[in-house]
């Protein structure tokens, strides 16, 4: 078939799994700002997922149990951010800073006491980590001229995980709009004190709202380590954390605008990989450092608000202190 | 089981924060399906008071009984739960919910909400037609004028089953006829045996509407009275503790020049809505000019404008010989070199900060006085002695210019901007809300102190939601109501139904325009 | 003692020192959990941090780095903003360090060169601030994620710069070529050699003087100057700032600029100082380090200065504890910065009302 065409659904199919991530860590940011608190730890929540993720799956054989701890450590750390915004009113951003800090510095401190290496973890092997499921059908349909191939390379093929991503949309956005829940976080996102006359709780509603982001990032950061890739190795989120926090602004904190969001930056990374190497006219060959550098430069663009002011949940980054 | 006789009963309720005694061992016994009122002056305790029925705050001792049932609240849940509604004095919405949405939070009756939805409309639509509180359940609640968001603060404490409803001064944000309007809801409430307890500082609320009304000063409950054995004259002798001068004296203003001059100004918000439209007027020397107006109406924005902290998007000011337009904006810094003052409207965020010292604060706005910087240098003892100056002249307590500016009271804090500004000898003053928040002692000081002003020749433009205060210390009166001047008069000529009418003006043909379009 | 002076003393001491025992209680813990006796490992730390003459020079070294980016992130605190961008800053301020001594007439005086080569660190540092505080003040751009994109986008540069472009002929390693004499600062061990004073040879250098000049310098601007005045004030208060004829806006931009100013000033130490070339990752963790110094030094110059200090010992005792202790990397220092910022900063006010309760009650 047509190269071009081929290329494209090549890099579409790169997309979907690079923004997986991004898919997990923005939901779990939407969870934390709606409800008020600004999450920038996302970043070491996903890192800390995923070198427990890789140490647990290579420890006890599964990827399943490792996404199990990714998630219980993911979590801990989403309730030490609570801690210090909710209970005891601190600075969040600080708060999520020190938390990416920490998850940087703990998991080379870890690689280092439990693997004795600087930095990575062991490979693993086969079943360890998430495989690839091929759906059902693709024989059958893949005599079909484009469409085959389509179904086979794009929908077909991909592990659990980015299956679970997508699914984690619609679901998200049922829970936000659909539920008394949702009702009550995007109330004390927007003004605690009416939630609070309500005869509700605005710090129990924030701790959920957090919980609930660990969970997302727990498993975000499983799937890098476990699913992505074979093994931990340092540093390698990237800044993902960061870069979905720039999908939820420029999604304007709703489940499918973020995912469109989530998906330009997946496909436009893909795009630039598949740039690597590539001789451009009157440039020469593209320098692999700007290359790995266009993600940084997309979110910049994108945060400079080209495409409309974003307004946050009125609430957003300050403590609820009782007064009237 | 014989209905309770007795509403709501506190014995010796008692509660700090911190150092401030704001509730000292406050008894109240309100009378199931009658009128209560709370009265007092800023800081007597009373929103505290009836926080703590609410469940909002907890008292740090006495007994709360609730028909005859003892209570206690630990947050706002049990005091729904034991038939308390609260309506507050700043709203408390969620903006961009619709009226059913706000209504229903917290009370949703299960897990989806499109159940809940249904449900609640025809609850509420029932409340609605019962008490005439109708309302559109669909719009988002912060489209909706400030007089019918009240209606949904009332209809939520209904639908929440409230036999006992709280309202915090809910007349200072509706015109004299809104007013009278709310106390035929509230008459229609009594007969269906819902108790009112109204807190206000308002006199002649309690004298029109309540049946009973106690009185708070300075954290005590000091007098329990039956309305119609009662005067104004009493109620404010109990208020303050000591005679009181209802009225200022002032001498007949000697009118000189027009000093600034606006024509035709529209004014956008910081949200880009337009606040205010098609306003001209003048402003003279040795002449008090009172802007009246319920809250929200434009007169915020047009303060700001003034002040050069909002661009003006049409038509023109002349301050001082200067035009201001939307070519050719001033900014607050040089309006300052101008000779123009401005002490806006909220103090806490905008005259001052908290955290800095009163010096500091004294230094808000005047940071590039040549007398206090030598050259690249901000000598501090330069700061300090301004700050002292100032102090000692508006008899600013206590006199340290080191302290924080959050430890002073908001009597005190108010002086000490008005200080700041007035002591530069400004030409033009404009000056909103100058006695919010504060006590009655520095009340009746900041009023005289702005007549002097007056006399000396200053031209001053005085903003405030106060209409006692417009009509007591102005000598012309304009009213705006949707950014617009609906009225002129002089102060002498005026009237409170007249100004009322004024106030509404615009309101009425918008209600006419929201009942054509449904 | 009136509560008021009570007060003053737990917010300005003891919640601070609380705080920091707390992070190191908790590093405490990081030790045991990783079977490494904590004792132990401060005894070493604590050694190897001025138990000996070369430590000490270490330590100091060290130490100037935090002072360059612990007033960065403290200037910009105080007019509301968290620069987390001192990681790129340091690196490309250290750019301009570097242009500066490898293109300079290399005849001229170093009382000449010096000086332009902490212009050029300024001036670069300032540069990468300047776009992320005109994305924040002029289009509502997160200050926080474009800062940190800056960071990743610094190392890109650098990177593309030293392979393909400052490198050395001839040269394997991302380095430059040796700058000049001129444009060396003098180590402090030669200082007290050519006075005659022998000391153990170490990367401590006259640039801590530089730092402690700029403590002072900034010191002055923040509380005795009109602009300092305004820069505060906005960080209180955008509304009382705007009422007071300052426009935030401007505020932001220039802040930011002195801020990455400050932190671009690493190169000064690094490269002028001890280095004597461009390399890779020589701005490695002092930008970090910049907020755990600022938080815990509550953002005043002399707090920085004693925080600075303690990092400064903290890094070289962590590097002579990773040297000794197989179970121990370098990465300790990380874990370390990571709990002084969240004990001092997002948990800042954990102790607060117990030591109210029981240093300066309300009496009744």
């Amino acid at each position: 078939m047509n190269d071009l065409l081929l290329n494209l659904i090549l890099t579409l199919d790169a997309s979907f799994r690079v923004c997986t991530p991004l898919i997990f860590a923005s939901m779990a940011g939407l969870f934390a700002e709606r409800s008020g608190v600004v999450d920038i730890g996302l970043e070491g929540k996903l890192l800390m997922s995923a070198f427990i993720a890789a140490s647990a799956a290579t420890v006890f054989g599964s990827p399943w149990i490792g996404l199990l701890f990714a998630i219980f450590a993911s979590c801990i750390l989403a309730m030490i951010h609570g801690l210090a915004s909710i209970t005891f009113k601190g600075n969040q951003i600080v708060s999520g800073v020190a938390i990416n800090i920490l998850a940087s510095g703990l998991t080379m401190i870890l690689t280092l006491a439990w693997f004795k290496s600087g930095g990575i973890t062991p490979n693993l092997q086969g079943d360890e980590r998430f495989l690839s499921i091929t759906l059902p059908g693709v024989n059958i349909i893949d005599h079909i001229p484009i469409l085959g191939v389509i179904y086979r390379e794009l929908i077909s093929g991909h592990n659990i995980l980015v299956y679970l991503a997508f699914a984690t949309v619609p679901l998200v956005w049922w829970v936000v709009y659909r539920t008394r829940f949702g009702l009550r976080l995007r109330a004390v996102g927007e003004n605690p004190k009416a939630v609070d006359t309500a005869g509700l709780s605005v710090e129990g509603l924030r701790y959920k709202a957090l919980l609930i982001g660990g969970i997302l990032c727990g498993i975000g950061g499983a799937y890098i380590a476990t699913a992505h890739n074979a093994q931990f190795t340092k540093e390698m989120t990237a800044g993902q954390g960061f870069i979905a926090l720039a999908a939820l602004i420029f999604g304007k904190w709703h489940p499918y605008r973020v995912l469109a969001a989530c998906f330009l930056f997946g496909f436009l990374d893909a795009l630039a990989v598949r740039l690597q190497g590539v001789v451009l006219p009157v440039i020469g060959e593209v320098p692999v450092q700007l290359i790995e550098a266009i993600p940084y430069l997309l979110t910049v663009i994108l945060l400079a608000g080209f495409i409309g002011k974003a307004i946050p949940p009125k609430a957003s980054a300050q403590p609820y202190i009782k007064e009237l | 089981m014989a209905k309770s006789n007795i509403a709501i009963e506190l014995t010796d309720v008692d509660k700090h924060f911190g150092a401030v005694h704001a509730n000292d061992k406050v008894s109240l016994s309100v009378k199931t399906g009658t009128i209560h009122g709370i009265v007092g002056e800023n800081g007597a305790g009373k929103s505290t008071l009836m926080s703590i029925l609410y469940g909002f705050y907890q008292a740090d001792s006495g007994q709360i009984k609730v028909f005859d049932k003892e209570f206690r609240a630990t947050s706002s849940k049990q005091s729904i739960e034991a038939g308390i509604g609260m309506v507050h004095q700043h709203f408390m919405f969620v903006d961009n919910f619709t009226v059913l949405e706000n209504v229903i939070l917290g009370s949703e009756g299960g897990a989806l909400i499109s159940e809940s939805l249904g449900k609640a409309r025809i609850e509420l639509t029932r409340l609605a037609k019962e008490y005439g509180l109708e309302v559109e359940l669909d719009v988002a609640v912060e489209e909706l004028s400030v007089g019918m968001q009240q209606r949904v603060e009332i209809l939520k404490g209904l639908y929440k089953g409230a036999k006992v409803l709280i309202l915090d001064e809910p007349t200072g944000v509706l015109t004299p006829q809104e007013s009278d309007e709310l106390f035929r809801i509230f008459e229609a409430l009594k007969n269906q045996g819902v108790t009112i307890i109204l807190i206000t500082h308002k006199l002649r609320e309690i004298m029109d509407i309540t049946d009973h009304v106690s009185v708070m000063r300075a954290g005590k409950m000091v007098a329990h009275r039956e309305t119609n054995k009662t005067n104004p004259e009493e109620l404010a002798e109990l208020m303050i503790g000591r005679k009181v001068l209802l009225n200022i004296e002032k001498s007949k203003a000697n009118i000189g020049k027009p000093v600034l001059v606006a024509k035709n100004l529209e004014i956008d918000n910081e949200q880009g809505l337009k606040r205010v439209s098609n306003v001209s007027f003048e402003a003279r020397s040795g002449e008090i000019l009172g802007i009246a107006g319920v809250t929200g109406n434009g007169q915020g924005t047009l303060l700001k404008a003034l002040a050069g902290i909002l661009p003006i998007s049409n038509g023109s000011i002349e301050i001082m010989g200067e035009t201001i337009n939307s070519k050719n904006p001033l900014n607050p810094q040089q309006l300052r070199n101008l000779g123009v003052a401005h002490v806006p409207e909220d103090r806490q965020r905008m005259g001052m900060i908290s955290d800095f010292t009163a010096s500091e604060t004294a230094l808000l706005g005047y940071h590039n006085d040549k007398n206090i910087n030598h050259g690249v240098w901000l000598k501090r003892s330069s700061v300090k002695a301004n700050c002292e100056s100032i102090m000692e002249a508006f008899d600013v307590r206590p006199t340290n210019p080191d302290l924080k500016s959050s430890n002073f009271s908001g009597g005190n804090q108010q002086k000490l901007i008005l200080a700041r500004e007035f002591e530069r000898d400004p030409e033009v003053l404009i000056i909103g809300q100058p006695t919010r928040g504060v006590d009655i002692g520095a009340i009746e000081f900041i009023r005289k102190r702005i007549i002097d002003m007056r006399d000396a020749g200053k031209a001053i433009i005085l903003i405030s939601v106060e209409l006692e205060e417009i009509m007591s210390i102005s000598d012309r009166i304009i009213v705006m109501c949707d950014g617009e001047i609906t009225g002129t008069v002089d102060a002498s000529d005026a009237d409170e139904a007249t100004l009322g009418m004024m106030m509404a003006n615009a309101l009425i043909s918008q209600e006419k325009s929201n009942e054509a379009q449904l | 003692m009136t509560r008021d002076r009570r007060l003053s003393w737990i917010n300005g001491l003891l919640l601070p020192l609380f705080n920091v025992l707390t992070a190191f209680l908790a590093t405490a813990v990081v030790f045991i959990l990783i079977n490494v006796n904590p004792i132990e490992a401060t005894k070493i730390l604590i050694y190897g941090a001025f138990g000996y003459e070369e430590g000490i020079g270490y330590t100091l070294y060290y130490t100037t780095n935090f002072i360059f980016t612990g007033l960065a992130v403290a200037v910009a605190f105080h007019a509301g903003l968290f620069n987390i961008g001192g990681e790129g800053q340091a690196y490309i301020g250290g750019l301009g360090t570097a242009l500066v001594a490898l293109y300079i007439d290399p005849t001229l005086s170093a009382w000449l060169i010096i000086p332009l080569g902490i212009f050029g660190g300024l001036l670069f540092g300032a540069m990468w601030a300047i776009i992320p505080a005109y994305l924040q003040a002029y289009r509502g751009s997160h200050i926080v994620i474009t800062t940190i994109m800056f960071n990743f986008l610094a190392s890109a540069l650098m990177v593309y710069l030293l392979v393909h472009v400052l490198r050395e002929m001839g040269q394997m390693s991302p380095q430059s070529k040796d700058f000049p004499d001129s444009a060396w600062i003098p180590f402090v061990h030669e200082v007290f050699a050519g006075m005659g004073i022998k000391i153990a040879q170490s990367p401590l250098n006259l640039s801590i003087f530089i730092a402690l000049i700029f403590s002072a310098l900034v010191w002055f601007f923040l509380w005795h100057t009109r602009w300092g005045f305004a820069i505060r004030a906005t960080g209180k208060s955008n509304d009382a700032a705007v009422y007071s004829g300052i426009n935030p806006k401007k505020i932001i931009v220039v802040t930011m600029c002195i801020s990455g100013a400050l932190a671009g000033l690493v190169g000064i130490n690094e490269l002028m100082g001890v280095q004597h070339r461009l390399l890779l990752d020589f701005n490695y963790g002092y930008g970090f380090g910049g907020i755990a110094v600022a938080l815990m030094g509550r953002n005043h110059p002399i707090g920085i200065i004693i925080a600075a200090l303690l990092f400064g010992i903290l890094y070289q005792g962590g590097m002579d504890l990773a040297f000794e202790m197989q179970n121990v990397s370098r990465h300790i220092i990380v874990v370390m910065q990571g709990l002084v910022i969240l004990f001092c900063g997002g948990l800042e006010y954990l102790y607060r009302p117990i030591l109210i309760r029981f240093l300066a009650p309300i009496e009744t």
